[in-house]
């Protein structure tokens, strides 16, 4: 165990050597797209519409030699993910919004700590057990915010099979590089899509490692910083004996009170993500160019708005669309080129306009911003969308 | 042995650390400490390969203080972190340290859980019989009657006995004692932390900031008195009767036997699987 690798074998492998064309379901596909990034630890808890990942993992990680764990409730489960990345290892969860919710604390800790994970949210209809087998999106706010105190979240959000792979692991390079949790905030409906996905042969992937310490044990300050403002981390057990804690702390990792180590703390735990933001920031355009209006999604919505957008231009309206990618930290800059000089901007999702109130915060009176909110378990339709032409056009 | 003691402090405890420790003059966590790091270097333990992981409460502030990997957790999870840390590296001495409150009633779930499994780690939890760190609420250890600031006309509830609970769930390695019987509990915690398994060692603790006082129960001398006259060794608690064990507790090891650990067990499903796919 001690030696495992990272490395895929057997029929992960085959499907790696060469970017081999692979009918898959979202949840596969995320879950190859991590071992792809390098994971090599997991631990979960079971629950719909997520357990495939789990249920995957279990098969896989034995096979590499590495730790599979199914723990007792989510909260041991990015407990045991947390301790995982403090001792070397590129570690994962899998879950759903009631588990979501239970990992809420252990994630605030993950951030403060600046501990690389993945945690998977499959949205379902919420809130408390809702509606366990149907797909909703109102999991965009609570990824945001749902760990208490104030902090940089960073989301991503498939709405194909192929994006599952890519944005997972999107995932673990962008945990890796900023030593943060990185939320992969996916839909039943994507998650348990089967679509054509063209693999990535093996070498064509960008994987990224955290920094680890060049300096010997003796010289190592924790949480001291380069201009990058992500400090190097030492794996446990390796010679650099340092302290963790989810309390504020200084340079040494040791908690902290005074304002003049509080105050710089907080400000590097912000500014490590906000140096980076056009580096993080994902999006993808649709007929965008000349549309008269613009429908700004994500998730498995998305997929109904390229319809629309197709559907609508057939019958002479000029739709485009601003696929979201990156949820959080808001795409602003995309949204704001995306909303100037139309005509009126649409935002369809599966909560009650969770994402269409950021929309029209940026918006600054650049044009109409419309919420269209669905919430009875089933996705937008292409033709509800069209449906809402008549008042905008 | 002063000069040995000196010696283990000096090697043993963070020279960056600020000191003097967070707890109040009289508390049993300083003793426990000074018991840890003894029982680690008499074990002959290498500092590089021990990690300490804790909770929040008072105990939760121990680690920070000892020059190993430390990991200071969230309430009640220490255990998770620390199955995280030992499946990653599983070479690593894993010791957990927590308060009664943060492994039995918020972390109870993780604490089961962790003795089932059987993974090599050491559980030390500190029993002070209440919440200290927030001012003296009753906790799952709290004696029915007691007096504490959530338990102003004495505790409704029974206690649990968290040796028994552990025992029951599948510890390898079980043992009690008290801050006062430290050469015991420098034993014992040197026995639970080379035991192949998941150890524990509670370890009654003096609160008498907050419990003795809400209680009555005098001084730290006092209290350490009173764990003085009601602890008896296992040998003679055996032979007593229910009515002569009322008011006092067994020290020693309560169980202490061989299981299959976790690692060994996930082994064998990590050579299964390797067969199956190379079998194609």
């Amino acid at each position: 165990m001690a030696a495992g690798t990272s490395k895929p074998v057997g029929r992960a492998a085959k499907a790696n050597r060469k970017g081999q064309a692979r009918l898959l379901q979202g949840n596969e596909a995320a879950s190859l797209g991590a071992l792809a990034a390098g994971c090599n630890f997991f631990a979960g808890y079971p629950i719909t519409p997520a357990s495939e990942i789990t249920e995957y993992m279990s098969r896989e990680m034995p096979v590499r030699g590495n730790p599979f764990i199914q723990m007792e409730d989510e909260i041991a489960s990015i407990g045991a993910c947390v301790g995982a990345s403090l001792a070397g290892r590129k570690a994962m969860t899998a879950t759903s919004g009631p588990g979501f919710s239970l990992m809420q604390e252990n994630l605030g800790y993950a951030m403060i700590a600046e501990t690389p994970l993945v945690v998977v949210n499959v949205m379902r209809g919420g809130p408390s057990t809702g509606l366990p087998t149907n797909v909703a999106q109102g999991d965009v706010q609570q990824a945001r915010w749902g760990t208490h105190g104030d902090h940089p979240a960073i989301v991503f959000c498939p709405s194909s099979v192929s994006e599952c792979f890519e944005l997972m692991v999107r995932s673990f390079n962008t945990a890796e590089r900023f030593r943060t949790p990185v939320i992969f905030l996916a839909d039943e409906t994507v998650a348990h899509l089967r679509e054509k996905v063209i693999l990535p042969a093996e070498g064509d992937l960008e994987v990224i490692d955290r920094r680890r310490p060049t300096v010997p044990p003796d010289w190592y300050v924790p949480y001291k910083t380069d201009g990058s403002l992500i400090p190097r981390l030492a794996d446990l057990g390796e010679g650099y004996r340092y302290h963790v804690t989810g309390l504020v702390h200084d340079e040494r990792g040791f908690p902290t009170r005074r304002a003049d180590e509080v105050e710089p703390f907080y400000t590097r735990l912000f500014g490590k993500i906000s140096r980076h933001f056009d580096d993080l920031m994902l999006t993808k355009e649709y007929s965008l160019d000349d549309a008269e209006i613009v429908l700004i999604s994500y998730g498995c919505t998305a997929r109904s708005c390229r319809a629309a957008v197709r559907m609508g231009r057939e019958r002479g309206i000029k739709l485009g669309l601003l696929q979201l990618l990156t949820l959080w930290p808001f795409p602003r800059r995309a949204v704001e080129a995306a909303l100037t000089g139309r005509k009126a901007a649409l935002v369809p999702e599966l909560n009650m306009g969770q994402m269409s109130r950021e929309v029209k915060r940026v918006n600054d009176g650049r044009t109409q911003v419309i919420r269209h909110s669905k919430m009875d378990g089933t996705m937008i339709t292409p033709e509800e969308i069209l449906g809402r032409m008549r008042e905008v056009a | 042995m002063t000069a040995v003691h000196r010696s283990v402090v000096y090697d043993w405890l963070r020279h960056d650390k600020k000191f003097p420790h967070v707890w109040c003059p009289g508390c049993g966590l300083g003793i426990l400490l000074g018991s840890l790091v003894r029982s680690l270097a008499q074990g002959g333990y290498d500092k590089n390969q021990v990690v300490l992981v804790s909770g929040i409460g008072c105990s939760g502030r121990l680690p920070v203080y000892v020059d190993v990997g430390s990991v200071h957790t969230t309430h009640g999870r220490a255990l998770t972190f620390a199955t995280g840390v030992k499946l990653a590296k599983p070479d690593l001495k894993v010791i957990v340290v927590m308060g009664d409150g943060d492994a039995t009633a918020i972390g109870g779930n993780h604490l089961i859980h962790a003795a089932r499994r059987n993974l090599d780690l050491t559980a030390i939890i500190v029993n002070n019989l209440t919440y200290g760190m927030t001012g003296g609420q009753y906790s799952p250890t709290t004696p029915l009657g007691a007096k504490a600031t959530t338990a102003p006309y004495g505790h409704s509830e029974p206690s649990f006995d968290i040796s028994a609970l552990t025992v029951t769930a599948g510890a390898s390695f079980v043992a009690r004692s008290t801050v006062y019987h430290v050469t015991q509990l420098d034993q014992m915690l040197g026995q639970a932390i080379a035991k192949k398994g998941f150890g524990v060692v509670e370890v009654l603790s003096p609160c008498h900031t907050n419990y003795g006082r809400q209680n009555r129960l005098g001084s730290q001398v006092e209290m350490m008195k009173g764990f003085k006259k009601q602890a008896v060794r296992m040998d003679r608690w055996e032979k007593m009767s229910p009515a002569d064990r009322e008011g006092r507790f067994a020290i020693g090891v309560l169980a202490d036997h061989e299981r299959p650990t976790f690692l060994e067990t996930y082994q064998g499903a990590v050579d299964r699987a390797q067969a199956i796919r190379k079998e194609g």
